[in-house]
């Protein structure tokens, strides 16, 4: 074979000794990373490893404390978003910066609408024939007059990166960005990737999927604990070690499972129904048992849960609860039965952060202390430190406020708040998301625990090691449906992952 | 959108050419019941009615837009429009448009001080309009000390503007015409205006785009406080009197407008026409009871029920249900979605 | 009661798990943080405003002048009692004084078919309870914004009370109300003020030391995040709306029977007043914090700074200037101060 001396070209970005800190937690330490034009670049961590940080600082929301960046071989510092975007590093979010209300010609524009004319005013016919000579370049069918707010969410990952193209970007930073992505729309990305790649455009591709990874970086770069540890081709490498890279230790230990007794079925839903959300939802969870829901971001498994918890409408189906068939209209009526839902966003649905810890933990089971308070206070904060203790959650003191705490901590108290209702049956909604890996492992063990105290568990995650490694079962919901449902022993990475892709033969997903 | 949705439902669709066709059909009911109301002296009449409570609703419209919300164009209307009174009457000699100009250049300052401490302190809205609401009512009367101008104190062209006839048309008409093609322009084809929608849409994300929101909110009470100038000015001059009292209330019935056109008070939506047919409609309603015969006393009562009514009306277009999940082709066998 | 089930749940934990530490349940007491809250300021501000009237006015420490002063504020006081608990929860009133209005209507019109002076506060109460129910059903059956619902319902609230009096009032109210309005406990607290300040310690009861009290600043906070913890929202919100309304009712009864009679523009311009009290009393327009002692405190301010004006002859129309630079610079006080040191 022969070996040809290509000589590289100068990297397009450079980022050495970059050191972030936020109040005392050290995000990235010494953190390095080097991406040439027309190259793919795949940033590999886990949760809390320091991408996003890393990404943040890159796009200028944050000032890295220490470190350089260099943009073309020149030293570049950032202290806005918009200084980032001008130089040309832009970033693909999950959750897109997208106006609704806006059309999405005027969204790949907005701030900067080219004007004519004098007095001047906005072109809105270069606009749009701009707008549309993006999307003919992307190959994408997309109508610039529609509104935001009626496009799907791969339609207004395909404008952002039309709004990056329209900027001239050199740097195009992807996060997650097949989250909810069919496969025909995921297959689109990699075609506009591809062309990106070909203009000479550097991507930086954030992504947990492996196959997708292989599939469509040429390198990688490893994050773990905010520092970084290797960076290569993907060509050199497998999977399996870029997974000890990524996490420093064989996966099997993180997750402790406790051999207990599976009982008797304890909850059993049948044909649960949503005009929109679900269709026809029926599966049992035992007592004991811990049930792993999996399945794509937007496939329908938080709307199930909720709907059990009594905060949908419309749900029609029976729920019966040792048998007995119950009747759950709202939140109340479940909590009353013993169901507890802990849910995914933990700033929005999950905890009150101006509030203390104490208000958090017993907000629901105040009718159970009481009717004056006042007098019950040695009651209510013995209730409260119990489960903090319990948690071992790390705070000052039980009235300071749940925004001062970290993360893990936060995901702690709204855990101890649903414990403290004394449930038979808690519903945790990718409950270690976005916190860091200390932490995630102690709320693992817990979860252990609480099975093995005879609470029965439903784990809704979309992490694909945290299922397989804690569930006794795995139901993949695809679309509002339940596609499968594995056993342990049959769940593997690869029937589990093409369940919840839509597709049928488990040999599709592997990587080419 | 299809072709084949074009037509008269689409046409219904748009909330504006409704509501325009709303009024039309108002005008002819009243005018079934009593001609007169629509003979063109009436109607003109009518148009000249609306055009103060029309160049108000336009800029409050830029206000809602941003998720703010104005309480104090009625009291600066009534300082500004006493502020004119008094310089007119004391120098009678000065130029009908020097004291435009003074009266527009009050407005913007009192709009301005709300601009500041709502762009820049970021303070809420309604919470500082309801204070300078206060204090610039009160400065009334202490400028006034009380007591009324009345129209023989002011001078002649002073009070004839308003009323005074350019080519068969009232100038205040002309103004509000002038007016409602300046706010177009500016909610269409200037920066500054997209820049609003963007901050009332998403205001994180129109930080992040680089729009600076703190400069435009300054502005936009500004052009609220000026437009308060301008109409404090009118105000005063076509009903020739200028007391502290004036316009009491106003606000209410210019946000009333604005929530009637389709503005959304979460703010990211709105348009001129709306702004301009919400106005048009309650000054029918205004200017109808009195030639239906109904009691001047229905009048609050009716206006309460028709914001009421055009509340719940905006409020089903808004409807936040619950996300489609399941795919719509289950019911329609075809081939699964694509970007198109 | 049900302290059993709360116990049993400490109990049912099987593994005896000996934590590292302990958690303090509160930090020692700090006099710096006491000193930064804002009913300290405010209580500040009172004296400091006290104390010049004292200096300033020869009349104003006198305690029969000074109950009278009361007259003034007890009416407002007692609907910015439930507005403060609807600004804790994130919605806002602004049709209480068409409420009032209506109430007052409702009574002259009860009261001139013959009805007997004890039924006249129960009409007052059910109709504003009524009216309450109105914008709290239209607020949680739709979702709507309670600023524009209550735009909405002043207009219907006033006017209906205007298509009922038409260019009339009513008189002659009987004496009941008359001493309910003017009268005296003892010859010298006004019976109004009384009445105010049980309602204040009712509220404060139940806003700070209930489990009601609890949910309603847990709504205020994250109405989303309440409902998830199985807070019926909605109920709540509906409730607050009619007590809003009934302690309306309360006011016109009060109010008409001081000033003997109900004319269409009764009770004008007395929402901003009463929402001013609520925001200078510390309750903030984002919802989830204040308290009724700060309300009170703010009323209580605001009462003797109006009480110092009318001694001084000033007219009343300084006092919205006085109450409206109040208002500005206690919002805008603490934000300039922060302002320095805030890093985006």
């Amino acid at each position: 074979m022969l070996v040809t001396q290509v000589p590289t070209p100068p990297p397009v970005l450079q980022l050495s000794g970059i050191c972030k800190r936020f109040s005392g937690v050290i995000a990235l330490n010494d953190v390095a990373l080097t991406i040439r034009a027309g190259e793919v670049m795949a940033l590999i961590g886990e949760n809390g490893a320091g991408k996003s940080t890393l990404v943040k600082t890159l796009t200028g929301i944050y000032q890295p404390d220490g470190g350089t960046i260099h943009l073309g071989g020149q030293a570049v510092k950032f202290t806005s978003p918009q200084e980032a975007m001008r130089a040309g590093i832009t970033a693909v979010h999950q959750e897109t910066v997208m106006f609704d209300e806006l059309t999405v010609a005027e969204n790949i524009y907005i701030g900067r609408q080219p004007t004519k004319g004098f007095p001047p005013r906005i072109d809105w016919e270069l606009i749009e024939s701009e707008a549309e000579k993006l999307f003919a370049r992307l190959e994408v069918n997309l109508p610039v007059r529609a509104r935001v707010k009626d496009l799907s969410v791969a339609q207004r990952h395909f404008v952002e990166i039309a709004r990056a193209l329209s900027q001239d970007a050199r740097v195009v930073i992807m996060d997650e960005p097949t989250a909810s992505l069919s496969q025909r729309e995921i297959h689109e990305l990699y075609r506009i990737i591809g062309q990106l790649r070909a203009a000479g455009t550097a991507v930086i591709f954030i992504s947990h999927k492996f196959d997708e990874i292989f599939t469509v970086a040429d390198r990688y770069t490893v994050l773990r604990d905010g520092c970084f540890v290797a960076e290569g081709a993907l060509c050199d490498i497998t999977e399996t070690d870029l997974v000890s890279l990524m996490v420093g230790r064989a996966i099997h230990q993180t997750f402790p499972k406790l051999d207990v007794d599976i009982g008797t079925p304890l909850l059993e839903v049948e044909s649960l129904c949503h005009p929109t959300e679900f269709d026809q939802v029926s599966f049992t969870l035992r007592q004991a048992e811990i049930v792993g829901f999996y399945g794509l971001v937007g496939a329908g498994r938080s709307e199930v849960m909720q709907a059990l918890f009594g905060l949908s409408s419309n749900v029609t189906g029976t729920i019966k609860l040792n048998g007995q068939a119950i009747t759950i209209n709202s939140p109340n009526d479940a909590i009353a039965h013993g169901i507890a839902y802990v849910p995914e966003d933990r700033q929005h649905q999950g905890a009150h952060l101006s509030l203390p810890i104490l208000h958090n933990i017993t907000l629901p089971i105040l009718s159970r202390i009481g009717f004056f308070l006042r007098g019950r206070r040695l009651q209510e904060n013995a209730i409260a430190r119990h489960f903090s203790e319990q948690l071992e959650l790390k705070c000052s003191y039980l009235t300071q406020n749940v925004s001062e705490l970290s993360g893990g901590n936060q995901q702690k108290v709204v855990l101890g708040k649903w414990l403290a209702t004394n449930p038979k049956v808690i519903i945790l909604d990718e409950p270690t998301k976005g916190i860091d890996i200390g932490s995630k492992a102690a709320v693992h063990r817990f979860i252990s625990e609480l099975v093995g105290r005879g609470l029965s568990v439903i784990l809704v995650s979309s992490e694909l090691p945290e299922v397989l490694g804690m569930a006794d079962r795995v139901v993949v919901m695809h679309q509002g449906h339940i596609k499968k449902v594995f056993a342990r022993a049959q769940a593997t990475p690869e029937n589990v992952v093409a369940a919840a892709s839509g597709s049928e033969l488990p040999s599709e997903e592997a990587a080419a | 959108m299809s072709q084949a949705n074009q037509g008269i439902k689409a046409i219904f669709k748009q909330r504006e050419a409704l509501l325009a066709v709303l009024v039309v059909v108002m005008i002819g009911l009243v005018g079934l019941r009593a001609p007169v109301f629509v003979s063109p002296t009436s109607l003109a009449n009518l148009l000249t009615d609306s055009t103060l409570l029309v160049m108000l609703a336009l800029t409050q419209m830029f206000v809602i837009v941003t998720r703010g919300i104005d309480l104090s164009v009625a009291s600066n209307l009534a300082l500004s429009g006493m502020m004119a009174a008094l310089l007119a009457s004391k120098h009678p000699e000065l130029p009908l448009a020097v004291v435009l100009l003074v009266a527009v250049a009050i407005g913007l300052l009192l709009g301005l001080i709300n601009g500041w401490m709502i762009g820049y302190l970021e303070l809420p809205p309604i919470v500082v309009t309801l204070g300078t609401m206060s204090v610039y009512r009160g400065l009334v009367f202490v400028l006034s000390g009380g007591a009324w101008v009345s129209s023989h104190q002011m001078p002649a062209d002073f009070v004839a503007f308003p009323l005074g006839r350019l080519l068969g048309i009232t100038h205040l008409v002309w103004i509000a015409a002038i007016v409602i093609a300046l706010m177009w322009y500016l909610a269409r084809y200037t920066r500054f205006g997209r820049d609003l929608y963007a901050i009332g849409n998403e205001p994180a994300s129109a930080r992040y785009v680089g729009i600076d929101s703190a400069r435009r909110l300054f502005w936009t009470y500004g052009l609220s406080g000026a437009m308060a100038g301008l109409c404090g000015y009118l105000w005063v001059a076509r009903y020739a009197v200028a007391y502290t009292e004036i316009a009491y209330g106003f606000e209410f019935t210019v946000i009333a407008a604005c929530v009637i056109g389709g503005i959304s008070i979460a703010g990211g939506s709105g348009t001129v026409a709306g702004a301009v047919l919400g106005s048009l409609f309650l000054a029918v309603i205004n200017n109808a009871l009195p030639i239906m015969k109904v009691s001047p006393f229905w009048q609050s009562a009716l206006t309460g029920i028709i914001i009421l009514t055009a509340v719940l009306i905006n409020a089903r277009g808004n409807s936040k249900g619950s996300r489609q999940i399941l795919p719509l082709h289950l019911v329609n066998p075809s081939s699964s979605r694509s970007a198109a | 009661m049900n302290s059993s089930t709360a116990t049993a749940a400490i109990d049912s934990t099987g593994s005896a798990k000996t934590s590292r530490y302990t958690i303090v349940d509160r930090p020692a007491f700090k006099l710096k943080s006491l000193l930064g809250r804002w009913e300290t300021l405010l209580a500040l501000l009172f004296v400091v405003v006290f104390i010049i009237n004292s200096i300033v006015l020869p009349n104003f420490l006198d305690l029969y002048n000074l109950a009278d002063g009361t007259f003034n504020f007890s009416e407002k006081a007692l609907i910015a009692l439930p507005m403060a608990l609807l600004i804790i929860c994130r919605e806002i009133d602004i049709s209480v004084a068409g409420i009032l209005a209506l109430c007052s209507v409702a009574m002259g019109l009860a009261h001139a078919h013959g009805m007997p002076p004890h039924g006249l506060v129960v009409v007052a109460l059910a109709t504003g309870t009524v009216c309450g129910w109105l914008n709290g059903f239209l607020v949680t059956r739709f979702a709507l914004p309670s600023i524009v619902v209550t735009i909405g319902t002043v207009s219907l609230f006033r006017g209906l009370a205007s298509v009922v009096l038409g260019d009339q009032a009513f008189t002659g109210y009987p004496k009941l109300m008359v001493d309910w309005g003017q009268g005296y406990f003892f010859g010298i607290i006004p019976r109004e003020f009384v009445v105010l300040l049980v309602f204040a310690g009712v509220f404060a009861v139940i806003l700070h030391t209930t489990t009601w009290g609890r949910r309603i600043y847990a709504i205020g906070n994250n109405p989303v995040a309440a409902r998830f913890s199985g807070i019926s929202v909605d109920r709540y919100r509906l409730v607050l709306f009619m007590i809003t309304g009934a302690m309306a009712g309360l006011a016109a009864f009060l109010l008409t029977g001081r000033i003997g009679s109900t004319r269409p523009n009764i009770a004008m311009g007395w929402e901003l007043e009463i929402i001013t009290m609520v925001i200078l009393g510390g309750v903030s327009i984002a919802g989830g914090a204040g308290t009724i002692g700060g309300v009170m405190l703010a009323v209580m301010t605001l009462g003797i700074v109006t009480y110092g004006l009318a001694l001084a002859n000033i007219p009343g129309i300084i006092m919205t200037i006085v109450v409206g630079i109040l208002l500005l610079i206690t919002i805008a006080l603490p934000r300039l101060m922060r302002g320095k040191k805030t890093a985006k």
